[in-house]
């Protein structure tokens, strides 16, 4: 099953992952994970919080998109991807990738490519607000070089 | 009329989130419709004659400056991606 959500709602990822955990067939034998925070400091200074812009309908859909391409291409029994956006305070956890697999290496790789496809191809804006001010995050030239090697 | 949407810096230059516009007849292309907007705004055209900012047409992303925008009702400035 592949689960894509896009919400403005705080989420917590202990839930959501237990619940994906229970959800596991008899054969499956690895489940990975990652959770993405909003972190209270960056290179800029203090963060105060996210703001995550998104293209409603449009992101929705290229999230399910890139998910589904994911999931075929490790051969996934289920992977789950919860994305919020809106404002999103310091702290709070911003993203949840989780995949299940008979093997671990598929589930690590899959979910490993699901992140590095979030932070260059979903369309999603985010900018960090301190006490500085704000600015808008662009992906770094090292993303693109993360993202690329899933294509070769 | 068509909506044009404006998202991350994009939407910084704009000063709003979308805005309604009668696009004239002789605007057909992506590259059109930028030279015309920095004709009616230089200060938002500069930002968004950048081509690292995509455009996409009713929710396709116009895969060249050549693609045609006629008859979309909404389009879309999208600097780059960046979620996680």
């Amino acid at each position: 099953m592949i689960r894509t959500t896009i919400t403005t709602e705080a989420f917590r990822p202990e839930a959501e992952l237990n619940a994906f955990m229970e959800s596991r067939g008899d054969h499956i034998g690895a489940i990975a994970s990652f959770i993405g925070y909003c972190r209270t400091s960056s290179a800029a200074g203090t963060v105060k919080h996210l703001e995550l812009d998104h293209y409603p309908v449009f992101t929705e859909r290229e999230v399910a998109r890139l998910a589904d391409q994911i999931a075929e291409r490790h051969s996934l029994d289920a992977l789950l991807v919860i994305h919020r956006v809106g404002l999103i305070p310091a702290r709070d956890p911003i993203v949840l990738v989780a995949a299940q697999n008979q093997h671990r290496a598929e589930a690590f790789a899959a979910v490993a490519e699901m992140m590095d496809y979030l932070k260059t191809d979903a369309p999603f804006w985010k900018r960090e607000s301190g006490p500085d001010g704000a600015r808008w995050i662009e992906p770094t030239a090292a993303d693109y070089a993360r993202r690329a090697e899933h294509a070769k | 009329m068509t909506k044009l949407l404006f998202f991350g810096r994009a939407r910084d230059a704009a000063g709003c989130s979308e805005m309604i516009c009668d696009l004239p007849a002789n605007v057909e292309t992506v590259a059109e419709l930028r030279s015309w907007l920095h004709q009616r705004d230089p200060e938002l055209g500069s930002v968004l004659m950048a081509r690292d900012i995509r455009v996409a047409a009713d929710h396709t992303i116009c895969v060249s400056e050549a693609t045609s925008v006629r008859g979309a009702s909404e389009i879309a400035f999208m600097p780059p991606m960046s979620g996680g």
